[in-house]
Parts: C-alpha cells; structure tokens; sequence
C-alpha cells in the first residue's frame, strides 16, 4: 500500500528541503529568522491538524504543551549544556509523556468539555512558571543560547542556521505525520472518529487510538516549544499565553483542517500576515494608533475569508481551484513535487459524504493515492453535499 | 458522522470566537501624529568634514533607529503615547537642522509586551531594517528577552524603558543603558518617605511580580522597617483579577499601601478597594501614577462595570514621585519647550506623563548622538554616553559612566491632586546599594536650551 506514496511523500519532502535551502542563502537573515518560525508553526499545527482532523479531538491546550517543551529545553540547555539534537528529543519525549497524561483524561470527553478541559489546561500550565520563579525564572524567564556550528565558519548567520535546524525538524515532522496517517494507526483513528462503536466492534481499541492521537499531536507541540526557545533564544510564560493554543487551532482550520499541506499554509498566514500588515501600515504613514491595529485587524479578516469563501480551507480552496482549471491527477496517479502544484486526487465526487470527511484526510493521504487501495475508507469528494 | 458535526461545532465557534478576541484587542486610546520629518533642514552651519555613512543605519542624510513599544495589548494604555512623542521630538529636532544636518528616522513596531514577539520584531529591525540603535526599548520582560541579541550583535541598546536595574551591567553588557530612574532607586526614595511620614503605621505592598516589583521592593526594604509591612501581596499583569490580594490588603489592616504596578494595575487596586470599603494612603511609583492616564483609565474601568466616577477624584491624594518636572510647572523651560513640540508635531496625544517621558528620553538620544561626533560608529555612540553625560530635563543627574550604565540618579516626592502631580520637598537622589543614604540633591536643574535642540 506504501510502495508508491512513500516515495512521493520523501520527495514532497526533499524539495521542501531544497526550497528551504535556497530561500534561507538567497534572502536576509530576518527571513531566515521568519521561516524557522514558519517551521515552528508548522510542527505545531501539523500536530494538531492531525489530532483534530484525522481523530476528531479538539484541543486548545496545544500552547501548553509547547511551554512544557520549550522550558525542557532551557533547563536542560542551562543546567546540563546539553546539545541541540538531545534536547530536541528529550523535550518530545517529556511532552510525550505530559500527552500521555492529558490524553487518558481528553479520551473520555468529547467536544465542548474536551475543549474546555484543554483550554483549562492552555491557561493554567503557564501559569506554573509564576508559581515557582526560582525554577522558571518568573515572569522574565530563563535564557537559551545556542551559537551556530563551528564547522559552518564563524561568519555562518546564526538565523540561517535556526532556519535549516526548524526546518529539517519540520519537515522529519511532516513526513512521520504523513506515513502514520496512512499506516494502520490513521485508519483507526479515522475509523473511531467516524464512528467509535462501529470502530471498536471492528476489534479498534478506541481508548489508546484517541490517547496515542493526543500523544502524537502534543509531541509535535513540544518539538514546536523546543524550537521556539531555540530561535528566540527566551523562554517566557508571556509566549505561552491562551492566544497561542488558539493562534495554533486558527492555523490547522485556515490552512484546512486534517492537512498536512494545510498546516503549512496555516502557518505562513499566522507568520506573515502580521508582518506584512505592519509594512504596509506603516509604509502608508498611517497615524501609529491605526497601524499599530492593522495587523490584528487583517488577521481577523483573513479568518472571516477563508472562512466565508473556503470553508475547508486554503487547502481545500487550493484544491477547489485547481479542480476548476481542469488539474486532476485523481485518474492517472501523477502528481508533481512541489507542494503549491500538488493537486488532490478524488477530485471528482463519487458519492456523496459529510463535510468533515471532506475536511479531513485530505493531505494526509497523498493526493494520487488511489483511494480504493486504502482499507475501508470512505471515498472524499472534493466538494461536500447535503450538509451545509 | 454524528461526531463529525458535534466536532465542527466546537471547532468553528471556538475559531469564530478567537477571530473576535483578536480583533477586540485593546488598542492605544489616542491617536497620534506620525513622525513624519517637517521642511527640508539646512546642514549643520559648523560643517568641517564631509557627512558619510559611517555605521549601519547611517547615511549622508539620515539616522535610522529603531525600537520595540507595547502600541497593543495590555501595556499599551499610556505607554502607547511614548513612541510617537519621542517621534515628535526628533521631527522637531529634523525639521530645525537635524543631528549635524541628518535626519532621524525613528521605526518602532508593536510588540504588544510580549516577549516572543519581542525577539521578533527587534530581530527584523537589526537585521533586516538595519538600524544603527535600538532605542527606548520598552518593557523589563520584553527588553530582557533582546538584551543578550543586542549586545552579541553589537548594537548600541540605549536608554531602555523600564527601570530595572538589569540595564546597569556594563561587564556583561556594555551595549545597554538604563534612563529613567531605576526601581530600586525609586523605592529608597518612596520608602524613605513613607517610613518618616506614616511612622507607627501598617503598610502593605502591592507589587508585580517581575523586576520591576522586585527591584522596588528591594528598595523599599531598605528604608522601611520590616515590622512595619503587615502585607506583601503581588499580581502578574496577564491576570486581571486582583480582587483576593486587595482583600488580604484589606484584612491585614495596611493603612497605608505602596504600589509598584502599571497604570492599569494602580487603577485596579483603587477600583477593588472602593468595592471593598477600603481606601487606604496610596503611594504608588512613578510608572504607574501618571494622573492623567490613571484618571481616564479610573473612568474607563469604571464604566466597563456600570459605574460612573470621577478620575480627578479618586487620584487625589496619592503619592508619588517624579525625576521629571512636574506637568503644571508651567515656568519649567523644559515643560514649556516640551509642550511647544508637543502641540506642534502630536496635538492629539494627551499633554500627559507618559508624552514628557517620550520627548525628554527622544531629547537625551539626540543628546547622545551629537555627543558621538559628526560620523559616528556605533561604538562612538556607547563610548560618548560611557564618558558621561550632561544633565539634562531630569531634576537629578545621570549616573552614566563606563562602569555605571544606570540613568537618572534622584526624585522628588509629589503628590497628586485634582489631576495634576504637585512637588513636594525637594529632589532627593541616592544609590542602588542598601546602605547608601537618600540626600537632599545640592545641585540645581539645567534650564532647556533656547532652540530647544541640545549643544553638541
């Protein structure tokens, strides 16, 4: 079942890389510094697309997670000078665990009052940093510094360097995210989100698919939290405030909610709206008052937008678009590399389904893929009917 | 399928609801003037050399410095009227001949006063805008998060906002100055006075939980006896509900309670004592006790909950201290230049603390930057300030020098009363150590110069 897509996914992957690479050497080092908080974004969202998308949770608590992840990586880089790498897979691992713990308990809610639990959590876990100033370092919190490689020379920019480092993690990301999703574990939880007593007569252990869901997904997080720490070179308890849980879950659903490919157009928006907003606020000589509202404003109706015109998604707007100019790869298989270009297969409705089988999946399952060959699941037509 | 829609549900509200949350974010309350340069300046008459871009964010005509200000979010009512006044200054200074004929462009961008978003705008102006310093940097945990930057970057981190004494490392980082009189200062000179004046009295504390807190508090223990503060209560500012510190306030019998908070803070803890019963002696620090900014956001709180008060009124009576002169000081030269620029180039803005502040730091930078000579490196700029320099519109010296980084040195006592801050004694300085005495200042203040523009 994997013989074809793996390598289509490796090779998505591999000229992201490329991309990422001549993108970092050809731009400024402010840039750079943008798409290592591109990639960061990416990793989280990417995490939470999939927990929501693929195995129906919701969680607003996702911030918490990338404060757990980014203090593992300054206590660990202040106290023992640990590498990079190492504190890049401790702190997953710590935040795995922290799933672990929430995800036994959000396996037993279900919509409003998993939202809320997770959201209590959001606010709450921050908090601790307050609580025990001597540990966390209070509200000014505690310092990271990582330097870049000596064998890059010593001219190397530290921000191009942060950019290949989030990047690579993003995309390793990205790829283990994509390949579960289409193993044996995404079909469960696509099955249990579908419908959980169908799924568990179909012998599915609903209980650990939901929890290894949330253990994925506030992996990601604390892969995002390592990162973050280490471009911003700070870890703070005012970066890990409630908007951040919500800034992550307003990515998967812009982008399109249960897409891998969605999580990173999510992410650009989150990253580069405001910046652009405030270049070209500030560029027009609006009084400071206005233009210092402009970027929230624009975020605000970027959302309103997407929501309006592509209520799947950039992603399944992308999708829609392309199905409009006629390119479908849904018969032949053939797709091409680049992500913007990537058309979706099942392009043409076959039968009709819910909107969130629509929603989901998407991305996840490699366009071209045919469909019949994935166990059981349902046909995804690109465009939703009956519900609305 | 059922589940799918119970999900979306949830999904598309909690979305629909962050996109309002955003969008409701608090904003700065006055409009203001852009800093936009006024008419064409002549070079500088003393011409000698020839003008050259001699650092990054130099050229031929113009100085671009930059700077990361709280314009949204919870900090910015007050102190989103810094940045445009320092504007005004330098388009007051631009508009009569510049700094040795170059113009100063001043780009600050919102940060909203959190610290990751800190790291990244300071990262774009270095980085990518290329300024030559950052200036008026603002916020203790918001700076904090860019200092180390700054400093490995070599970029000169001048005259940051915020009056932790973490700006006074000149061995660790020699890039960065303090301006403004620091907490600890502050709170010797504000304890000093509370212990001569409510002797015998139960004092509580009421402070953030951060440096800025701390280092006030530090302060005020070195001057108030221990046996006299019945009450150490704390807030963070991401938490609005202070109601339970102003209760134990309350139960512990402080009559007098001395403040280091935000404007917004300052005005909650009189909001949550008025609903108490309880109006103990206010003596709150000069950050956030500006009258006109604590009025308007007393009003503004006020109604939010139904009620309608007086600001003038309820900010009567509290105690303060000031290191600038005070606003009413119509004689004070500095006032009335201050005001002129004011009026010219920020007529929108409120004449208020949080302005003063703006255009006096916007003064001491220009200052500086003549200091550092006609073609200055960056590191002109550092060793210019580290030589010491000039008092200028604060009542007290600065304490500049290559091994103090450290601003303003003293303060007199004010207390507030209807709206206007009033001096009270004269102006005191002292030390950051716990022993150093607070003295009555002998010196005298500096009058503004006539042009209003600083002598090299």
């Amino acid at each position: 079942m994997t013989t074809r897509s793996l390598p289509r996914i490796l090779g998505a992957a591999l000229a992201g890389a490329v991309l990422v690479a001549i993108l970092s050497i050809k731009l400024n080092a402010f840039r750079d510094y943008q798409i290592a908080e591109i990639a960061v974004e990416v990793t989280a969202v990417a995490g939470l697309t999939v927990l929501t998308g693929l195995s129906g949770q919701i969680s607003l608590g996702n911030g918490a997670f990338m404060a757990i992840g980014a203090y593992t990586t300054a206590l660990l880089q202040f106290h023992l000078n640990w590498p990079l790498i190492a504190v890049l897979v401790v702190a997953a691992a710590v935040t795995a665990v922290a799933g672990a713990i929430v995800g036994v308990a959000a396996a037993r809610l279900y919509g409003p009052y998993l939202a809320g639990a997770t959201l209590l959590l959001g606010v709450a876990l921050p908090y601790l940093a307050y609580v025990y100033p001597g540990i966390f370092g209070g509200d000014q919190g505690l310092n990271v510094t990582y330097t870049a490689p000596g064998f890059l020379g010593v001219n190397f920019p530290l921000t191009r360097w942060q950019a290949w480092v989030c990047s690579a993690v993003a995309l390793v990301t990205l790829v283990l995210l994509a390949n579960l999703g289409r193993s044996r574990v995404g079909r469960n939880w696509r099955a249990v989100r579908d419908d959980e007593v169908a799924a568990s007569l179909a012998g599915v252990n609903v209980a650990r698919a939901r929890v290894l869901a949330f253990v994925v997904s506030a992996t990601c997080a604390g892969l995002a939290g390592a990162l973050l720490a280490f471009i911003t070179e700070l870890v703070a308890p005012g970066a890990f405030t409630i908007t951040l849980s919500i800034a992550l879950l307003t990515g998967a659903v812009i982008g399109g909610l249960g897409s891998l490919l969605g999580a990173i157009w999510g992410s650009l928006v989150i990253v580069l709206v405001p910046t652009y907003a405030t270049d070209v606020a500030t560029s027009h000589g609006l009084s400071s008052s206005v233009a210092s509202n402009i970027p929230v404003a624009a975020y605000g109706v970027v959302l309103i937008l997407v929501m309006l015109i592509f209520p799947q998604g950039i992603q399944g707007g992308v999708q829609w678009l392309l199905g409009l100019v006629g390119i479908s790869s849904a018969r032949t298989g053939h797709t091409a590399a680049t992500p913007g270009a990537r058309p979706a297969s099942g392009e043409v409705p076959s039968a009709p389904a819910s909107q969130h089988e629509a929603l989901s999946g998407r991305g996840v399952v490699p366009p071209g893929t045919p469909r019949l060959t994935r166990g059981g699941d349902p046909p995804e037509p690109q465009k939703k009917e009956g519900t609305q | 399928m059922k589940r799918s829609t119970r999900l979306r549900v949830p999904a598309i509200a909690v979305v629909t609801t962050a996109a309002l949350a955003v969008a409701a974010c608090s904003s700065s309350s006055s409009p203001s003037s852009s800093s936009s340069p006024g008419s064409s300046s002549s070079p500088s008459s003393s011409s000698s050399a020839a003008l050259t871009a001699s650092a990054p964010g130099i050229t031929a005509t113009t100085i671009t410095i930059g700077s990361h200000q709280p314009l949204t979010g919870p900090a910015a009512p007050g102190y989103s009227e810094i940045a445009p006044a320092s504007a005004a200054y330098f388009a007051y200074v631009n508009a009569n001949g510049g700094v040795y004929g170059r113009k100063i462009v001043y780009k600050y961008l919102d940060d909203a006063y959190n610290p990751t978003t800190t790291a990244t705008v300071v990262r774009q102006l270095v980085l990518q805008d290329n300024v030559y310093a950052i200036f008026d940097g603002l916020g203790t945990p918001t700076h904090l998060a860019v200092e180390s930057f700054l400093n490995a970057q070599k970029i000169p981190d001048v005259f940051v906002a915020s009056g932790c004494d973490c700006w006074n490392q000149p061995s660790t980082d020699p890039e960065t100055f303090g301006w403004q009189l620091d907490y600890i200062r502050e709170g010797k000179i504000l304890g000093q006075y509370v212990a001569k004046h409510f002797a015998g009295k139960k004092i509580g504390y009421f402070y953030q939980d951060d440096e800025f807190g701390m280092d006030g508090v530090k302060g005020l223990d070195d001057e108030i006896p221990h046996s006299m503060v019945v009450s150490r209560q704390t807030y963070v500012p991401t938490n609005v509900n202070i109601a339970p510190a102003v209760a134990a306030l309350r139960a512990s019998g402080a009559q007098v309670v001395v403040s280091f908070s935000i404007p917004a803070f300052t005005a909650l803890l009189k909001l949550n004592g008025l609903k108490l019963g309880y109006s103990p002696t206010l003596v709150v620090s000069n950050v956030g006790s500006d009258p006109i900014t604590l009025g308007g956001l007393l009003e503004a709180f006020a109604k939010q909950g139904g009620a309608t008060v007086n600001g003038n009124q309820l900010t009567a009576g509290i105690i303060t201290d000031g290191y600038l002169p005070t606003l009413g000081d119509t004689t004070n030269s500095w006032i009335a230049l201050f005001k002129k620029v004011h009026d010219q180039y920020d007529a929108k803005a409120p004449f208020d603390g949080n302005v003063l502040y703006g255009e006096a730091v916007a003064y001491t930078f220009v200052q500086a930057m003549l200091m550092a000579g006609r073609n200055p490196t960056r590191a002109d700029l550092v060793s210019a300030i580290n030589a010491g320099m000039p008092q200028g519109p604060a009542v007290a010296p600065y304490a500049f020098s290559s091994t103090n980084h450290s601003g303003v040195t003293g303060a007199y006592i004010g207390v507030i009363n209807n709206g206007v801050l009033v001096q009270e004694g004269s102006v005191l300085t002292t030390d950051t150590s716990a022993t150093g005495p607070v003295t009555t200042y002998s010196g005298s203040e500096q009058p503004a110069p006539a042009s209003g523009i600083p002598s090299p």
